[in-house]
């Protein structure tokens, strides 16, 4: 028995060995090729903003390669898995950087890629999120956002509530154990000191507890308020909705781009969501050529599942990354600080028009400067409004 | 050294031990030696501190579930303590302390001394039960913590600590003021990183103190509780502070990984993906697949456990599913009875193992 421990242990040791040498050599390929890594849940609870990410950048980058590449080269994509865990976020990191990754077209969610892009920084890697919306998560220089920062959402949200004379008197449910959620609502609240109505309840809830709504259903209620807004996920978003219902509440709802794709989920009753207002970057009923072919490309790719916000910022943030990399003027060649430090430049310098913008600029600290687009959903679509 | 030899020899645990010892200095002179030549890929230059606290975790808790033999469900949460309590002293004291050692030391002291504290005033009343309680307890603990830590937001100006639950605007922090926990998003912007050589120091420090404490007096006491609480009680044990002992000792080891977590991340945030109840799970997975009460097996099992969805990667959407499939097919093969007789008489087919095994056969 003893022995057998021992041999096992043996066994054990060596393989922890073998795998560890293993590791080494790896990605070993061409030069000729730009090599764009991307990060984000793919498995686990947040898994569909990863997917969403991951097919809307394929997308792009098959696109691009099948029109010639940049500057004549090839792009090679690939994706890694990080549960959305920061530490595992890192872990992808590294694994992309083992596969020779030039650029990063990642996190998607901002608790993790607060952390990646302190390492992407140390090693001078460019990064763009599509979708990481903290302030924190493009905190150094080296990183530029495609989406709307939580502070620029709640601040957006108030200002059109009060420019349309929406409401008077408001109510918030946010997340309280998510930066996300509670980002936009301390901003929003913020706003809503300088705007024409005031917030009358904020009532929080956590990841623990989004199952049963009523008691903040009841709070708003209590305060009057003629006006719900919830900068949340749509999971959560439609649980209140349909707790709303049973409880006969009729009040208008407002939500952010968390909201995005709450007409897809499975079982949730689209009627709903009726009259909702959301602030949105993307929405799939526009008119607009791009947006028709993306829709059609992703749905295709994706068995008929409608792209949502991420994956056009996805798809946006790899076009973005050309549109910069051809301003550079730069060659896959080039080591990863050249390619950093250009492309640093060159995103101050380029305007950019694509699915969830038009002439979209960047300033220095990689926020963008886009307008943002309210949407109603009618008849169980997105509709436009001005 | 020829008395050190003799008692390698003679002396079965002093054996075992070093044989513990070694495997970890083995690994880390390797891994040194990989660096230096520059061969080691990033992922695995990643993982190794993670390799390190994650060890640390699971020999702590093997204290608690294999030598004490009570169960603990929240140990993530004994993590989670440590660090919280080593990011904002990294953060106050920072500036006024540039000895970067000394600081790091002083964060690792505290840590464990308040994840110790916290396992103290948890096995006061608790551990004085028979039963599953601990179990229960700990559960409610690493929630509580974890929820308490990602609600609070904490701030400072030059009038001192502000603290609230509700938003940072209620801190009334002054322009000057620096926030430290941002609620949610939790500590962000900490820099330091403690390097691999000091981990692996740790490590060692670890298994010293658990080794030793379990082939001391005071283990087999606590042994001794475990096996059978009613003999122990009868001949003079007390019970209930030996109990106190081992698990405070465990909590404090905890709360040192804590502090490694939160150097290895230039972010601090408590969610349900570090330092919740999957966490504890994962940590309890470590040990009981490399053995409880096996400590040289915690080892083992935790770098193979953190090192493989690494190395599943390439399986993409799979990666996670596989997994769970090798750690059932792992624990199947390490200790069903059936599969290691099976493994025996494999082993014994094997030329170069057939020596040892006729050495049982003699002994």
């Amino acid at each position: 028995m003893k022995k057998s421990l021992k041999f096992a242990s043996l066994v054990l040791a060596v393989s922890m060995v073998a795998a560890s040498l293993s590791g080494c050599g790896a990605g070993a390929s061409s030069s000729d090729t730009f090599k764009i890594g991307g990060i984000g849940p793919i498995t686990g609870g947040a898994a569909i903003y990863g997917q969403a990410v991951m097919n809307g950048a394929q997308i792009a980058v098959d696109e691009i390669n099948a029109a010639g590449g940049i500057n004549g080269h090839k792009i090679e994509f690939s994706f890694e898995d990080d549960e959305h865990n920061p530490e595992k976020s890192v872990n992808a990191y590294n694994t992309l950087l083992d596969k020779k990754m030039q650029i990063l077209v990642g996190t998607v969610t901002s608790a993790p890629c607060i952390a990646v892009v302190d390492k992407a920084n140390a090693d001078n890697v460019f990064m763009l999120t599509p979708s990481a919306t903290a302030t924190e998560a493009i905190a150094k220089d080296n990183a530029f956002r495609v989406c709307f920062s939580d502070p620029n959402q709640g601040t957006e949200a108030a200002k059109y509530i009060g420019a349309k004379n929406l409401a008077t008197k408001v109510a918030i449910i946010f997340d309280n154990s998510d930066p996300y959620s509670s980002g936009i609502k301390d901003n929003f609240v913020k706003e809503s000191a300088n705007q024409n109505f005031e917030v009358v309840a904020q009532e929080a809830y956590t990841q623990d507890s989004n199952t049963d709504f009523s008691t903040q259903l009841q709070a708003t209620v209590d305060s009057g308020a003629d006006l719900l807004f919830l900068p949340i996920y749509y999971q959560d978003a439609s649980n209140i909705l349909s707790q709303a219902a049973q409880k006969e509440i009729d009040i208008a709802v407002f939500g952010c781009d968390g909201f995005d794709g709450i007409l897809g989920l499975d079982g949730f009753d689209t009627s709903l969501a009726e009259g909702v207002l959301l602030l949105t970057p993307f929405s799939t009923s526009s008119t607009d050529e791009k947006t028709q072919a993306f829709v059609k490309a992703y749905e295709a790719k994706c068995n008929g599942l409608t792209p949502n916000q991420f994956a056009a910022d996805a798809y946006d943030a790899v076009y973005i990354v050309k549109a910069a990399i051809e301003k550079a003027n730069l060659a896959p060649s080039a080591s990863n600080a050249e390619i950093c430090d250009a492309l640093k430049k060159a995103m101050t310098e380029i305007s950019y028009t694509g699915l969830t913008g038009s002439d979209i600029t960047w300033g220095a600290d990689g926020e963008p400067n886009k307008a943002p687009i309210v949407v109603e959903i009618k008849n169980g679509e997105y509709v436009v409004l001005d | 050294m020829k008395t050190l030899i003799n008692k390698f020899n003679s002396d079965k645990t002093f054996k075992q031990n070093t044989i513990t010892y070694a495997i970890v200095i083995v690994a880390y002179i390797l891994c040194q030696s990989l660096i230096l030549g520059g061969v080691m890929s990033n992922s695995m230059k990643g993982l190794l501190i993670q390799f390190c606290y994650y060890i640390i975790m699971a020999v702590s808790l093997n204290l608690t579930v294999g030598i004490l033999g009570e169960l603990s469900l929240g140990h993530a949460g004994f993590m989670c303590i440590g660090a919280f309590t080593g990011a904002i002293l990294y953060k106050t004291l920072g500036e006024v302390l540039t000895f970067k050692p000394l600081l790091l030391l002083i964060c690792i002291v505290a840590g464990a001394l308040l994840a110790g504290l916290f396992g103290f005033l948890i096995g006061i009343p608790v551990l004085r039960l028979k039963g599953d309680y601990l179990a229960i307890v700990t559960l409610a603990f690493g929630e509580i913590i974890k929820n308490v830590c990602a609600a609070v937001f904490l701030g400072k100006d030059s009038k001192g600590f502000h603290i609230s639950l509700k938003d940072q605007a209620a801190l009334n922090l002054e322009d000057s003021g620096e926030m430290i926990i941002k609620g949610p998003l939790g500590i962000t912007g900490l820099s330091f990183t403690v390097s691999f050589t000091a981990c692996v120091i740790l490590v060692l420090i670890t298994l010293i103190i658990v080794l030793n404490l379990v082939n001391s007096r005071t283990g087999r006491a606590v042994m001794a509780i475990r096996d059978n609480r009613i003999a122990a009680e009868a001949t003079g044990i007390n019970v209930t502070k030996y109990k106190m002992l081992a698990f405070t000792i465990s909590a404090a080891l905890a709360g040192v990984a804590g502090v490694l977590y939160a150097s290895s991340l230039s972010t601090l945030a408590s969610s349900s993906k570090n330092f919740g109840y999957n966490m504890s799970i994962m940590i309890l997975v470590y040990v009981v697949l490399g053995g409880i009460g096996n400590i040289r097996g915690s080892v083992i099992a935790t770098v193979i456990l953190v090192l493989l969805p690494e190395k599943l990667r390439f399986l993409s959407n799979y990666r996670m599913l596989i997994y769970a499939v090798v750690l059932i097919a792992m624990m199947l093969i390490n200790w069903s009875p059936s599969a290691r007789a099976k493994r025996d008489v494999l082993l014994s087919k094997i030329n170069i193992f057939k020596k040892k095994t006729d050495e049982k056969e003699v002994q």
